[in-house]
């Protein structure tokens, strides 16, 4: 064998094996180009499906006539787009977005398939706070909360992000010192003991509050109005935002710490920055639209799937428009007429999640083989 | 593949290296931007040392107790153009040291410069473009094709996107025909048999562009004749490409055969080194790596299993039936000795044509076997009947 040919980068052979190469990755690059247009447009369909369909269904025609301000006729048409359904479908969709990001970093962080934003407490931590506000203060001073109707909500909102921000604090902590396997555990671990304090509170609480706290864990994009929508919006546009320029070093990562430190990239610092980010955007959507499972995970599975690729310079933009659709998609079965009201989102993205991520296991044998 | 690559491809290595060297040497000092390596770089020496260590020790640091050492004091360096095989017994701390100097760890105490540089003085950048590793540990899994790996070699060379430039694809494409890897290029990483995963490694190291390569026992999970390929291809690469290779590795023979220098790591952590020929004559290569098991062997150059003759035999015989039979007549348990010693067993190996004989004979009878096989088991079964007419 060791036909080791070649020696310069300049050679004859050179210019002619590179057009091939060339012509390979083109032709990539093209399957690539319309998956995204198609999941680009699927995520506009919903997006428009969603501000139409509702307990009122609505036509195109009036949609568009509440959206450009048409006659005064329809006022109460106008209303419910631009009221409720518009920020209820951009929350889904940027809660979505966010949820499948953050997912996509957490498994390439930890180098594991199964895990997802709320690995690390986001969600025990969220609910602990909301479980405070809800079962502890709401009981002993309940003029609090009665007395301010709107900040009511606002009030479990700072809860549930305050109670993320303070585990994913700790665990953040932790990060620096202890390798990404401890850290999991730290984070499960971390989880129980949280999800331990909040049983006890449940225990101890009247059944009337304990409905209040069950109908937050249940989630919905439904909570978030325009006014919320600045923070909302740029929380999550910053974390989505930051973590595209993380897509290099994420790829070497994915290849283990200690090559991608061989590579010359600043380990510590990117496993903090990428926890940061999953942090801010799974907590953000965790405060204001209550724990939303599965989407996380079934997200960047989808992806690798139809991608066929473990790049992140791929994966994170087809995180955003998977995990948007997706969240957009399991709104609209969860809203759905004939349910009576509204089907709780949670149970809507695990029937949603659970199989994709059962096909993603079929079609690609083993999930880990995308790991290491 | 056309026929006039294919032509190509049996041209003779040497030709073509000797034009790539030069060429290649220029390009990897003209890419590299002025870093601090020209301003610091000592006067007196015209080329840069690729890796110098000076009291040297590595090991890990323990909490509340006393660091654990590995190998002390070592004052080590490489050559360019050099092809450098680590060898010492299991747990002696290859690793370890190949971690060391690689900057992945900190050494205990002692220095290392890369091409003059101090490594503590150096950001991950510089580290990554002067010295890339193959760890064992890193055989990389995942929806990557093998392009995307070797491509993960132009890291530190690229931008914060990571997108290839022109240079970026000659050098990845170098790298993939200088290891043979082209034909995978397209396939998933995790499709590839170990030995195709550790040559689109070893291209991922190539694509990085540095002057020094560690490898952590690279012929790890390979099975021979792609060790030797494996260990030729490296020793090539340094040649023609002036690289410093070092790597660790077990395959005591190979090394001997390959390598510019060894580094003998032995138990206790003392490093020698020098030319595989002089170690060997100096029975440092046999100290390092004592046992009771087994003896080295300083006229074949090898280790030999060590066992207690518990019976003697003569053989007569010459050629490649000699040899073998002589190998499993060792391996239960007989000692070849001279012919005019006093032994009671005698075998003759008698060659007629294509076929091949084995003559016994013993103090009262003579039996003529077809294979050593046979003639094994009939020894054993021998042993197995003096033993119980002895008890």
């Amino acid at each position: 064998m060791p036909d080791v040919l070649g020696g310069t980068p300049k050679t004859a052979r050179e210019t002619r094996a590179l057009p091939e190469m060339i012509m390979l990755k083109a032709s990539l690059g093209t399957r690539t180009g319309w998956i995204f247009l198609a999941l680009g447009a699927g995520v506009f369909g919903l997006l428009l499906a969603n501000v139409c369909l509702g307990s009122a269904n609505l036509s195109f025609s009036e949609v568009w006539a509440a959206l450009t301000g048409g006659d005064s006729e329809s006022a109460v048409t106008r209303q419910i787009v631009l009221d409720f359904r518009l920020p209820r479908a951009f929350t889904a969709l940027l809660a979505g977005a966010a949820l499948a990001v953050s997912g996509l970093l957490m498994q390439t962080i930890f180098r594991n398939p199964l895990a997802d934003p709320f690995v690390l407490g986001v969600n025990s931590g969220a609910s602990l706070g909301v479980a405070i506000v809800l079962l502890v203060l709401a009981p002993a001073g309940v003029t609090l909360t009665q007395g301010l109707e709107l900040s009511g909500h606002l009030l479990v909102v700072l809860a549930a992000t305050g109670g993320a921000a303070v585990v994913l604090g700790v665990v953040l902590a932790f990060a620096q010192r202890v390798d990404v396997m401890s850290l999991l555990i730290l984070g499960l671990m971390l989880s129980y003991a949280v999800g331990a304090v909040v049983s006890i509170l449940m225990f101890y609480s009247m059944a009337e509050r304990i409905q209040s706290f069950f109908s937050w864990s249940y989630g919905t994009f439904g909570n978030v109005a325009w006014s919320h929508m600045r923070v909302f919006g740029v929380c999550i546009a910053t974390g989505a935002g930051a973590a595209l320029f993380l897509s290099k070093p994420l790829d070497a990562m994915l290849m283990g710490e200690r090559f991608a430190e061989s590579l010359g990239t600043k380990v510590k610092a990117i496993r903090i920055a990428s926890l940061g980010l999953a942090s801010l955007m799974a907590g953000t959507v965790t405060g204001f639209c209550g724990p939303i499972g599965f989407l996380g995970i079934a997200a960047p599975h989808l992806c690798r799937y139809l991608f066929k690729t473990a790049q992140h310079r791929i994966l994170i933009p087809a995180s955003l428009l998977s995990g948007a659709g997706i969240a957009l998609a399991a709104d609209l079965v969860a809203k759905a007429p004939g349910f009576d009201g509204a089907l709780p989102l949670n149970a809507v993205t695990a029937l949603v999640g659970a199989p994709v991520i059962i096909a993603a296991l079929i079609r690609q044998r083993n999930l880990r083989k995308a790991f290491g | 593949m056309s026929e006039e690559r294919e032509g190509e491809r049996t041209r003779p290595a040497c030709s073509i290296g000797r034009l790539a060297r030069s060429s290649s040497r220029a390009n990897v000092s003209g890419e590299t931007p002025k870093t601090a390596r020209e301003t610091r770089a000592l006067p007196k020496k015209p080329v840069d040392i690729p890796l110098a260590a000076q009291s040297l020790s590595v090991g890990y640091e323990v909490k509340g107790s006393p660091p654990r050492y590995v190998a002390r004091d070592l004052d080590l360096d490489l050559e360019p153009g050099e092809f450098v095989c680590l060898l010492g017994p299991n747990g002696v701390g290859k690793s370890t040291l190949i971690r060391t100097l690689a900057g992945m760890q900190k050494p205990l105490s002692g220095s290392i410069r890369i091409s003059d540089i101090p490594t503590n003085d150096m950001t991950p950048k510089e580290k990554a473009r002067a010295v890339s590793v193959v760890l064992t540990d890193s055989l990389p899994a995942g929806m990557f094709d093998a392009y995307s790996v070797v491509a993960l070699g132009r890291h530190p060379h690229t931008g914060w996107t990571g997108s290839l430039g022109e240079k970026d694809r000659a050098r990845i494409s170098w790298a993939l025909r200088a290891v043979a890897a082209e034909p995978l290029a397209s396939r998933q990483i995790s499709e590839l048999s170990d030995g195709e995963r550790q040559k689109v490694m070893i291209a991922r190291a190539l694509a990085q562009e540095t002057g020094l390569i560690l490898l952590d026992e690279p012929t790890a999970f390979l099975d021979l004749p792609r060790r030797v390929e494996l260990m030729q291809t490296l020793r090539d690469l340094a040649r023609r490409e002036g690289l410093s290779i070092l790597l660790s590795t077990h395959d005591l023979d190979l090394a001997l055969r390959s390598a510019d220098k060894l580094w003998l790591l032995s138990e206790g952590g003392a490093l020698k080194t020098g030319m595989p020929e002089e170690l060997a004559l100096a029975g440092e290569i046999a100290s390092t790596f004592a046992s009771d098991q087994v003896d080295w062997d300083s006229e074949q150059g090898a280790f030999r299993m060590h066992r207690h003759a518990c019976a003697t035999v003569v053989l007569d015989g010459t050629g490649a039936a000699a040899v073998w039979t002589k190998r499993a007549l060792s391996r239960i348990g007989y000692e070849v000795v001279a012919s005019d010693s006093a032994s009671n067993l005698r075998i003759r190996i008698e060659e007629n044509g294509s076929r091949t004989t084995w003559q016994l004979e013993g103090s009262q009878d003579s039996k003529q076997f077809a294979s050593i096989q046979d003639l094994v088991s009939s020894l054993l079964s021998l042993d197995h009947q003096t033993e119980t007419s002895e008890t």
